[in-house]
């Protein structure tokens, strides 16, 4: 007997509820540091403002010991520039980045991670991670530096990749939370955050919250904020039911952290940017098929005959060897590697891939279908490393895929992972797991809040930190050290602050708010019925290719929704009662969105942004940022030089401005 | 059988998400506890494993697994449409292999590296 089914079909009554539900019911809690999501960002923020004398809390959608995207753990950790072994500097890398996404991307985010990842990495070896081969496992293989035992990935000659056994990150993070006596508040779901007075734009001073198990009320007090939460997948890719909710996100990114900033009038920018979106998980477990990329780079792929298909470098000539997949090109600076939330990299920063023109060469009859990853091909110490050191590490791959493979008699010394079979076009990019490209869905990708060389957001009290909410970040290894920077300044500001006092008129508009959809009749529409709705706009209205009368028509559906169906939708409990408000956040973002499409009147190529009625790819005149905000709920929009991180009043160099804002005391 | 033929709504997809073994489970609800998403409810009789109330919530991190005290309570049930996609071909003998096939391989004893 396993499921809820199961249980009514043995005889038993319909269960109550299992937890004790108090709606209405307030708890109040004081702190100088809140955190907003309890992720890889949002734990080690909450260690580095504990390290700095805060108090601090956490609020966590789910349980911090295992959530958000960085919660099944880890393989390889980028852009590690300053450890011992590496040959790239931390401008360099920031420049790749910069200049790869023709400046849509956050200068200041990227040069305060390539400065401080590695020493976040080697707080996460303090912490009980391993981050050398200290079994020797690995001896001699040409990615092991033998004196630091550091491993690497990707491009063996510059060192900045570092693969770690990074499966316990996210319950390593959690003993140390535990150990500093931060206060973890799990299953509450931040709903608003509090303002001085009550006031759109004005200082930040809490935030409240709800226990999606008891329905109760939280009110956090808070001298310094810290929004840490995950991305907005549900907006778009909405598929539960299909997709076993995505790859690398779960259904709990729905934009809250977003949505709550939005609201509170902090400032937005790039979210008009997406990228093509596969509903990944749509038949393919992540990392459960045959591929080349990411955690696969460098596997050799073979069609149904045996043949192997050919690699070329950065710059597109053909590679013949397997090392030539881990090293530089001639006359290629280095590598950036992938997965770092840059959706364009200039070719002298690429890795190595399998030729770009597999999809025709398979119509053609050259290679036949099915694919295979065939490890056996690749010496002993590459196989075990990618898979037994890099799967069993990386999210969602020691149970889900090496655990489970292993006992179902999978050996990749022996065995060819078949790929995904699907028609040619599909086979344009070496991650097949991620399955058939959707044209109709878009991902939303590098856009976030504004913040200066601080972290700090448009509000004063308010920072951001983490892949999603912050502008510009990406990855996991992103993740941790952007909240690390954000935890110390939050910290070190809270000291100059005052108690915080809350406005009782916010908080009792917000109480209705929240509690509207369980006061509702039972027969309003349900959260997941909403979540199709809202998703269908997006498809429909914001996809690729867009105009001023789509965009506008997609903002008017979006408010008959908010009016009418979510006004009176029905949420039976706790639980469902969490998801529709996230609902009701992804209508925020969904608004949001197109607010922000709708201000870009021209199209760009680096955002693959496509406005109909402004064909025109990449005027000069539009290389600029629009950040968007709400002032007494109507939306304004400025515009911001994409350099403004080297401008007044910042200084004109990235190290004098990370020297005079980092505030590291040691 | 049941006993009785209920009137239910059809079964969630994927069906289940996670299996418990009850002579393992002692119903210590850790996975509960852990779950990101509130996959799992505590079962009303204490010391029974917990009930999968929403299974399609589930995002088989395998978190639940790895938090379990007692080996073997817990399995994962990945949907039938992704076991049956994970196929592999025994490169010596030309055998195909899939997940959750009726008569599987020998497991593959080594653990992983670390």
């Amino acid at each position: 007997m396993t499921t809820w089914h199961d249980y009514i079909q043995s005889g038993k009554p319909v269960p109550e509820w299992p937890y004790p539900v108090n709606y209405d019911k307030e708890n109040e809690i004081e702190c100088d540091v809140l955190i907003i999501g309890g992720g890889v960002a949002g734990c080690h923020a909450a260690i580095s403002a504990a390290r700095y004398g805060a108090r601090v809390v956490v609020a966590d959608r789910g349980n911090a010991k295992r959530s958000g995207a960085g919660g099944a753990g880890v393989d390889h950790w980028h852009g590690a520039v300053t450890n011992p072994c590496s040959r790239v500097t931390p401008l360099d890398y920031t420049l790749a980045c910069y200049k790869s996404m023709r400046g849509f991307t956050s200068g200041i985010a990227r040069y305060i991670i390539c400065k401080e990842r590695w020493d976040t990495l080697l707080e996460m070896e303090e912490m009980g991670v391993q981050i050398r081969d200290i079994h020797d496992e690995f001896k001699g293989a040409p990615f092991r530096d033998d004196r630091t035992k550091l491993m690497f990935a990707y491009d063996y000659v510059n060192r900045h990749v570092i693969r770690v056994w990074g499966y316990n990150m996210k319950p390593a993070l959690y003993a140390e939370m535990k150990k500093l006596g931060i206060g973890i508040f799990n299953r509450i779901m931040i709903t608003s955050l509090l303002t001085e007075g009550g006031k759109q734009g004005a200082k930040v001073v809490g935030a409240t919250g709800l226990n999606t198990r008891t329905g109760e009320f939280y009110i956090f007090k808070s001298k310094a904020t810290i929004i840490s939460t995950g991305g907005i997948g549900r907006l778009g890719s909405f598929a539960p039911e299909l997709t076993a909710t995505g790859s690398m996100s779960d259904l709990n990114n729905a934009g809250n952290g977003h949505a709550i900033a939005w609201r509170a009038g902090a400032e937005l920018v790039l979210m008009e940017q997406s990228g093509p979106a596969r509903l990944s998980g749509f038949g393919y477990a992540p990392y459960s098929m045959g591929n080349a990329h990411n955690t696969y780079h460098g596997v050799s792929i073979v069609d149904t005959e045996g043949k192997e298909v050919p690699w070329v470098d950065a710059f597109d000539h053909p590679i013949k060897t397997i090392e030539e997949r881990f090293s530089v090109a001639p006359g290629q600076p280095f590598q950036l590697g992938a997965g770092i939330g840059i959706g364009h990299y200039l070719p002298e920063y690429r890795s190595p891939e399998l030729i770009h023109d597999l999809p025709e060469r398979i119509r053609k009859g050259e290679f036949k279908l099915p694919l295979y990853a065939d490890l056996t091909r690749l010496p002993e110490y590459e196989r075990r490393c990618i898979w037994g050191m890099m799967v069993g590490n990386e999210g969602k791959t020691r149970i889900p895929i090496y655990d489970r493979f292993s006992k179902a008699g999978f050996d990749p010394d022996q065995d060819l992972l078949q790929a995904p079979v699907m028609s040619p076009e599909n086979y344009y990019h070496p991650n097949f797991w991620g399955g058939p490209m959707m044209t109709h869905l878009r991902s939303l990708g590098g856009g976030g809040m504004l913040v200066d060389w601080d972290l700090r957001t448009s509000l004063e009290g308010l920072y951001a930190a983490g892949g999603s909410p912050l502008f510009g970040s990406g990855c996991h290894g992103e993740s941790h050290t952007t909240g690390r920077y954000a935890g110390r300044q939050a910290a070190i500001y809270a000291r100059t602050v005052s108690d915080p006092s809350v406005s009782r008129k916010q908080v009792e508009a917000e109480k209705a708010r929240v509690y509207a959809p369980v006061r509702n009749p039972v027969d309003g529409i349900g959260w997941k019925e909403l979540n199709y709705a809202i998703a269908k706009v997006m498809q429909d209205y914001c996809g690729r290719y867009k105009n001023e009368m789509t965009l506008n028509l997609g903002l008017r559906l979006l408010r008959e929704l908010r009016d009418n169906e979510a006004a009176s939708a029905y949420a039976a409990n706790p639980h469902e009662l969490g998801r529709m408000l996230e609902c009701y956040a992804l209508l925020d973002v969904g608004e949001l969105v197109l607010h922000a499409s709708l201000a870009r009147k021209a199209s760009n190529s680096i955002l693959d942004f496509h406005r109909l009625d402004f064909p025109t790819m990449d005027p000069p005149e539009w290389e600029k940022l629009l950040p968007i905000r709400l002032e007494d709920d109507k939306v304004k929009v400025r515009e911001l030089p994409l350099d403004f991180h080297l401008k007044p009043p910042f200084k004109a160099d990235y190290e004098e401005n990370y020297r005079e804002h980092c505030r590291l005391t040691k | 059988m049941p006993e009785k033929i209920y009137m239910l709504p059809n079964p969630p997809t994927p069906n289940k998400g996670m299996k418990f073994n009850p002579e393992i489970c002692t119903g210590c609800n850790a996975c509960v506890e852990v779950c990101p998403d509130d996959v799992m409810m505590p079962n009303p009789e204490k010391k029974k494993p917990p009930i999968v109330l929403y299974p399609e919530e589930c995002w088989f991190c395998g978190g639940c697994i790895e938090e379990c005290p007692r080996p073997g309570a817990i399995s994962m049930m990945h949907p039938a449409s992704q076991n049956i996609s994970v196929n592999w071909l025994r490169k010596k003998t030309g055998e195909y292999f899939r997940l959750n096939q009726k008569n599987p391989p020998a497991p593959n004893l080594r653990p992983p590296s670390g």
